[in-house]
C-alpha cells in the first residue's frame, strides 16, 4: 500500500514556479522528511496534497484518492498541522478536539472515547478543561498533532512541527512525533529545516531545493553517498613511511596530506582510529590530535546543491514565512529562469 | 462531502455561541453604542420636530426599531467578517482544510452569527423598557423575530461575501467606514428617508435594511412607511440573494 504517490506535481505563482515536476512515494507507515531551506516549496507542495492549493499541473494521491477528484476522501485520509497554529485560543482543549471531530464526521458515542484517548497520548489529560490561549507553545503543538490524529487519518502531515519552539520543548516534539508513528501506525510526511530533524526522525529524507528534488534516500545512505568519514591527524614527523603504510590499507579509501595534517577518509572512521593510531606509532609519527568528521544532511545538502541551507535562505529576500507565497526564492530562480527574469542578481 | 452537513453546522454555531457567552467584555461593547446611542439621540431630540416623522409617534418610539435594526446591522456584519479574523489567527486553515463543504461552513457561520446578534438585539430591546419605550403589542413580537432573523441572514451573508474579497482584517476599519455605516444612515434608523434627495433616497431604497427597520417600526410600534408584506419579501430576497453570492464568492476563497 502506498500513502502518497506524487506524478509530475508543479504549483506556478505567476512566473516564479514554486514546485517544478515533483515525483516520488512514501510508503505505507513510513516516516518521511522533506528537508530544505524555507522558501524551497515544501509548504506549498504540502498545501497540494491536503487540496488547499490547486496543482498548476500534475497529479497525487493520498491513500490511493485523487487529490484534485477526490478531494473529500483525501481530506478524510489526512490530519495536518500547519507551520503557524491553528487552534481556537478561545475554546479550551476540549472543545477545539470536539470542533474538529464534529467537523470530521465523528458521532457522540466514538467521539468522547477518541477525544479521551488523544488527550491521554498527547499528555494534556490535566489541561483540557484549560483555555488553549494559556497553554505554552510546546502544550499547542502537541494539541495540534493529537488533533491532527483525532479522526485516524492514514497520512499525518506535519509542516515545520518544531518552527519557534525551544531545544527542549523540539526534542519532547520529536519524541511525540515518533511515538505517533509507532503506536498509531500513522504515516507521516514532515517539512522541515533543521538538519537534525530529518536527520533523527526521518525513515526516509528527500532534499528539496528550488522547487525540486535533489535526492531521496535513508538519511544514512544519503550520507554514505558522501563515501564515508573524514579522520583528520594534527602530526609531527615525517609522513613518507606512514603514506605509504595508508597506501596499503584496503580500508583508506582516500588522504591528503600537509605537513602537519593528514586527512583520511575511510568507512566507519570510529573503528579505524586505533588502527590509524597504531600505524603512525609504527612508523614513528606524533599525534597531537585526532578529530572525526562524519558527513550530516547538512554535507550531503551542500555537496548536492553547492550551498548550505543557512546560506540558501540569507538569499531568499522577504519574508520567507509568508505561507502563500513559500514556494518563492527570487535569487535561485532569477538563475534558473534567467529567461523569464530580467533582474538577473549574480 | 454533503452540500449540507448538520453536524458541521452545528459546530460552527456552538463554537460562534461559545465565544460569545465565554466574553462578556464582548457582549457589552456591542451593545454599549447602540444604547449610547438610544440614550443621547432619544432624549435629546424627544421635542425635536422631525421632519416626515408620524405626528402620533414620539422620537424615543421611533428610534427605538432603528437602533435594534443597527444592532442587528453591525452583529450580523462583524459575524460574517469574523471569517478575517481567523484568517489572521490561522484557525480558517483548520476549517477548510476539513471534509466539509464551503455551503455549510457559511451555513454554519449565519447560524452562529444571528444567534449573536439576535441576543445582542434583544438585551437592546429589553434595556429600552426603562428609557420609555412601549410594545404597540406584545402578540406582534414573534413577527419581530421573523423580521430580526431575516435582517441577520442577510447581513451575515453580506458579511461572509465582504470578507471573502479581503485576505486580512487590515481592511476592518475601512468596510466600517465606508460601508456598514453609510448602511446605517441610508435605513431610515435615525429620520425617514423620505426626507432625503432623491439621488440618496434610490440608495436607500435599494438597502435590505430600510425594509427591516421598517418592518421592525410596523410591528413593534404600529407605525410604517410601507407595506408590512413589501418589507417582508423585500428581506426574504434580499436574505436569500446575500447567502448566495456569500456563498459563491467563499468558494473561491484561496486557503493559504
Amino acid at each position: 500500500m502506498v500513502a502518497i504517490q506524487v506524478d509530475g506535481l508543479s504549483k506556478t505563482f505567476g512566473e516564479t514556479t514554486a514546485v517544478d515536476d515533483l515525483s516520488f512515494r512514501v510508503e505505507d507507515g513510513e516516516l518521511f522528511g522533506l528537508l530544505g531551506p524555507n522558501g524551497a516549496g515544501k509548504s506549498t507542495l504540502i498545501n497540494m496534497l491536503v487540496t488547499l492549493l490547486r496543482p498548476s499541473s500534475g497529479t497525487a494521491t493520498v491513500n490511493g484518492h485523487d487529490i484534485i477528484e477526490e478531494t473529500a476522501a483525501v481530506r478524510n485520509s489526512l490530519g495536518i498541522v500547519f507551520q503557524e497554529p491553528a487552534l481556537d485560543e478561545e475554546l479550551t482543549g476540549e472543545e477545539n478536539l470536539t470542533f474538529h471531530a464534529q467537523l470530521y464526521g465523528q458521532h457522540k458515542a466514538d467521539r468522547d472515547e477518541r477525544i479521551d484517548e488523544v488527550f491521554e497520548l498527547v499528555g494534556l489529560e490535566a489541561e483540557r478543561d484549560d483555555p488553549v490561549g494559556s497553554y505554552s507553545g510546546g502544550m499547542k503543538r502537541r494539541l495540534e498533532i493529537g488533533r491532527g490524529l483525532l479522526h485516524e487519518p492514514s497520512v499525518l502531515f506535519l509542516d515545520e512541527p518544531t518552527v519557534g519552539l525551544d531545544a527542549r520543548t523540539r526534542r519532547d516534539t520529536w519524541e511525540y512525533i515518533q511515538r505517533m508513528n509507532d503506536e498509531a501506525g500513522v504515516s507521516i510526511v514532515l517539512t522541515s529545516h533543521y538538519i537534525e530533524e530529518a536527520e533523527q526522525l526521518c525513515d526516509r529524507v528527500a532534499i528539496v531545493d528550488d522547487g525540486e528534488i535533489a535526492a531521496i534516500d535513508t538519511p544514512a545512505a544519503l550520507k554514505d553517498s558522501l563515501g564515508g568519514d573524514v579522520v583528520i591527524l594534527e602530526v609531527d614527523g615525517s609522513l613518507s613511511s606512514f603514506c605509504s603504510r595508508l597506501d596499503a590499507c584496503p580500508w583508506v579509501m582516500e588522504y591528503t596530506t600537509s605537513p602537519t595534517q593528514v586527512r583520511i577518509t575511510v568507512e566507519h572512521g570510529e573503528t579505524r582510529i586505533a588502527d590509524l593510531v597504531r600505524l603512525a606509532d609504527e612508523t614513528g609519527v606524533a599525534i597531537a590530535s585526532v578529530d572525526i568528521h562524519k558527513p550530516n544532511l547538512e554535507t550531503v545538502f551542500l555537496s548536492l546543491t553547492g550551498a548550505t541551507i543557512a546560506e540558501r535562505e540569507s538569499n531568499s529576500s522577504g519574508d520567507a514565512n509568508d505561507s502563500a507565497l513559500e514556494g518563492i526564492h527570487p535569487s535561485t530562480t532569477a538563475d534558473r529562469h534567467a529567461s523569464t527574469t530580467p533582474e538577473d542578481d549574480e | 462531502m454533503n452540500l449540507i452537513d448538520p453536524r458541521s453546522i452545528y459546530a460552527l454555531w456552538r463554537r460562534d455561541v461559545t465565544r460569545f457567552v465565554r466574553t462578556p467584555s464582548r457582549i457589552i461593547g456591542s451593545i454599549s453604542m447602540p444604547l449610547l446611542f438610544l440614550v443621547f439621540l432619544g432624549f435629546g431630540f424627544s421635542d425635536a420636530a422631525i421632519p416626515g416623522l408620524p405626528a402620533d409617534v414620539d422620537y424615543l418610539q421611533y428610534l427605538v426599531p432603528g437602533m435594534v435594526g443597527f444592532t442587528m446591522l453591525f452583529g450580523s456584519s462583524f459575524a460574517g467578517l469574523s471569517i478575517l479574523s481567523d484568517q489572521d489567527v490561522g484557525f480558517l486553515k483548520e476549517i477548510l482544510v476539513a471534509p466539509v463543504s464551503r455551503t455549510s461552513i457559511v451555513l454554519g457561520r449565519i447560524a452562529g452569527g444571528s444567534t449573536t446578534a439576535l441576543v445582542q438585539a434583544v438585551l437592546i430591546l429589553v434595556l429600552s423598557v426603562p428609557l420609555g419605550f412601549r410594545f404597540d403589542s406584545l402578540l406582534l413580537l414573534p413577527l419581530a423575530a421573523v423580521f430580526l432573523v431575516l435582517i441577520a441572514v442577510t447581513f451575515v451573508g453580506f458579511g461572509v461575501a465582504l470578507a471573502s474579497q479581503f485576505s486580512d482584517s487590515e481592511g476592518f476599519g475601512l468596510i466600517i467606514q465606508f460601508v456598514i455605516f453609510p448602511l446605517f444612515f441610508l435605513s431610515g434608523a435615525l429620520y425617514p428617508v423620505e426626507s432625503l434627495p432623491d439621488p440618496i433616497r434610490i440608495l436607500a431604497f435599494m438597502n435590505p435594511l430600510t425594509y427591516g427597520v421598517d418592518g421592525l417600526r410596523a410591528v413593534l410600534v404600529g407605525s410604517a412607511a410601507y407595506p408590512l408584506f413589501l418589507d417582508f419579501g423585500a428581506l426574504v430576497v434580499s436574505s436569500v440573494l446575500m447567502v448566495a453570492i456569500g456563498t459563491y464568492l467563499f468558494e473561491r476563497v484561496e486557503a493559504v
